[in-house]
């Protein structure tokens, strides 16, 4: 069998995985575990978002879940009763993506010359503004609904055939969850797709030219700035995109969904993946999505080990959360699944003498 | 008038507690080039511990003054002892990794504090026992309480003490040059995890103080209260120019007084349309404005971009 041929049944087997893998963990783990595998996937198309700012362009970006927000707002302002419009899906999703990408753009313009974590801050910013803003913008005019949120939001639906319901589908019975899980796979896979073509063209390549040294990029002849901001303005609608499917999904939006503690569990997740590395990025997502999950069994393990539950397991989750990102990161800090390039730079920090410029990539010296 | 004055003292209050806090986030900061995110929820410690050191000397029946200073030595000494240990477990092993590896580290920190003070002192928020003087004056103006006085001259003493111990102390000496070049200071002999080590613990010290004013002043703690804290604290370092030990003062009394003027006058400025719940976005549209035209910050120096 020659290489080629493996490469085929490799991704035949990869395909027929993906499309059995709901039917098989609701019946390993029952029915609420598709809904986290639903939510794995749209973390991971924001992951991936945000890989490109940080993990490609350099430029640290804590406040990625505005563009998210956008997204999910903008989707349910547009399908659902708040202000009785109820346009399709292809219409709403890929606006909310530009809308984003706009946001993108409005965020990026003034902020570009700032460095480092003065452009964290104020990314950090941008994003609280944002949320407060979704918070309050039921007064003097209601849009937002406030902190209530806005509810009833459509489904993804084409003409009766709705993702919101059951649907009977050659004779397989098949659920919301199931249904939207195929949709986000798509998008995911879309997302994926872009990635990997930006990430070996004349942009992809600008982008880690500007990471590596920005000096030297714009002295090779690349618009800087132009570039830096179309790093934000794909990542931003990736976010967009994203954010249209949770509305669509969740049915219910509010300004809780999006504050910066979200956007610190998507930074976490691209850097506990290995950043710039899409397979690491897309493990660290689903990794970080399930962890939480996973550790609301902690009430088991305590009957099992000690005879009763010491500490309710909802109280325990996040402290072995926390604990679980300090180990991960102590023991795999360029992450779990760094890029190859980044392993041998990783191998090689004990010998380079001096390295050219300290960007968030590089080992410090 | 009178409001003017009451909200420029209010701002005044809160911006001193932000500088302590900031105070901490620099300092790392300047040596490391770390955002240890940890640093409110060491804030939030320092109120907690000093809390139920308070509860159990009403409980024996100290007096006052020596119970408030017996719960800030404890608070101190707890938060010291955090402070080093996550230095110790948290970031020293990762000095050498990429950038962002220590920031997950401290992010993961900042959950696991939370988490545990959440377990130890419950959900619900926490009264803070009235110990401290509770009279109240009127100085041009201004209504004012004891506690406000004591925290503004609470926060003054230890920003001069800092400054002086930064500026004329070998300890001081060494985290300066340590802050200018590690390499280069260890080769002048200086022993980077020491003064490293005693940075921390300086700096969870000063948060503990703050977090103990913090609750006296509002009352109440919670096990939450550090985040916000520490995000503003922060926000303040960088609006001061982070790194920069004047620069963090400057910007917690900035952006205290930002945020208490802004609360007060946000509201006739727009005619009513945006309230004081725009509050903090006031405070955080300052602080982007002032970026774009000062990069560094206030007071932080200018980066000379490598030729």
């Amino acid at each position: 069998m020659n290489a080629r041929k493996r490469a085929w049944l490799a991704a035949l087997a990869l395909a027929l995985g993906l499309a059995v893998l709901p039917f098989a963990l609701d019946g390993l783990l029952g029915p609420y575990w598709v809904r986290v595998l639903d939510f794995a996937l749209l973390y991971a198309m924001l992951a991936l978002g945000l890989n490109i700012v940080v993990g490609y362009a350099g430029l640290l970006d804590l406040g990625y879940i505005a563009f998210y927000g956008v997204g999910a707002y903008l989707y349910a302002l547009l399908a659902s009763p708040q202000f009785g419009i109820h346009w399709p899906f292809w219409a709403v999703l890929p606006l909310g993506a530009a809308l984003a990408a706009l946001f993108g753009i409005l965020l990026g313009t003034p902020t570009l010359r700032l460095r480092g974590d003065y452009l964290a801050i104020v990314t950090l910013g941008f994003g609280e503004i944002i949320r407060i803003f979704l918070n309050n913008l039921d007064a003097p005019v209601n849009i937002t609904n406030g902190p209530q949120g806005i509810t009833a939001i459509d489904a993804v639906h084409l003409g009766s055939f709705s993702l919101g319901r059951r649907q009977e589908i050659l004779g397989v019975n098949v659920p919301s969850t199931v249904l939207y899980y195929y949709l986000f796979l798509l998008c995911m896979l879309a997302v994926v797709f872009v990635s990997l073509r930006l990430e070996n063209s004349r942009i992809g390549r600008a982008w880690v030219a500007i990471r590596e040294d920005e000096v030297a990029a714009e002295a090779m002849g690349i618009p800087t700035r132009n570039v830096k901001l179309l790093a934000f303005a794909m990542g931003a609608s990736f976010g967009g995109l994203a954010g249209g499917l949770f509305a669509s999904f969740q049915g219910f939006v509010s300004p809780e969904s999006f504050n910066l503690m979200e956007s610190i569990m998507i930074l976490c997740m691209i850097v506990l993946g290995g950043m710039g590395n899409i397979p690491g990025v897309i493990l660290g997502a689903v990794l970080l999505t399930a962890l939480p999950e996973a550790l609301r069994y902690v009430g088991d393990w305590q009957r099992h080990l000690l005879g009763r539950v010491v500490v309710d397991p909802a109280d325990l989750r996040m402290l072995l959360f926390g604990l679980a990102l300090v180990l991960m990161m102590l023991f795999r800090p360029a992450g779990l699944w760094p890029s190859r390039r980044r392993q041998r730079e990783f191998a090689a920090t004990g010998e380079v003498a001096e390295q050219e410029q300290a960007s968030l990539f590089d080992a410090r010296r | 008038m009178d409001i003017l004055a009451q909200q420029i003292f209010n701002g005044l209050v809160l911006g001193s507690i932000y500088a302590v806090v900031a105070l901490g986030y620099t300092m790392v900061y300047g040596i490391l080039e770390l955002i240890n995110f940890a640093h409110g929820e060491i804030t939030m410690m320092g109120a907690m511990v000093a809390i139920s050191v308070i509860g159990m000397g009403l409980a024996a029946g100290l007096p006052a003054l020596p119970l408030i200073l017996l719960a800030m030595l404890a608070a101190i000494a707890v938060c010291m002892c955090l402070g080093l240990a996550i230095e110790r477990f948290a970031y020293r092993p990762l000095r050498h990794a990429p950038r962002l590896a220590p920031l997950i580290t401290a992010i993961g920190m900042s959950i696991l504090l939370q988490n545990i003070a959440m377990l130890i002192w419950g959900k619900q928020y926490i009264p803070f026992p009235p110990v401290f003087p509770q009279g109240e004056h009127r100085l041009l103006g201004a209504h004012v309480t004891d506690v406000q006085l004591i925290i503004l001259a609470t926060t003054l003493l230890l920003m001069l003490a800092l400054t002086l111990l930064v500026q004329r102390t070998p300890l001081g000496r060494a985290m300066r040059a340590i802050a200018q070049s590690q390499p280069v200071a260890q080769l002048m002999g200086v022993n980077v995890n020491r003064v490293v080590a005693a940075t921390f613990a300086i700096g969870s010290a000063l948060a503990a103080v703050a977090g103990v004013l913090v609750a006296a002043n509002y009352g109440q703690a919670h096990y939450y209260m550090g985040f916000l804290l520490g995000l503003k604290a922060f926000s303040a370092a960088v609006l001061g120019g982070i790194g920069n030990i004047a620069g963090a003062m400057l910007g917690g009394l900035l952006l205290g007084l930002i945020e208490s003027l802004g609360a007060g006058y946000i509201g006739p400025l727009t005619h009513g349309f945006l309230g004081s719940n725009y509050q903090d976005v006031f405070a955080f549209f300052v602080l982007i404005l002032v970026l774009v035209f000062r990069p560094s910050g206030l007071l932080g120096e200018r980066v000379v971009e490598r030729a």
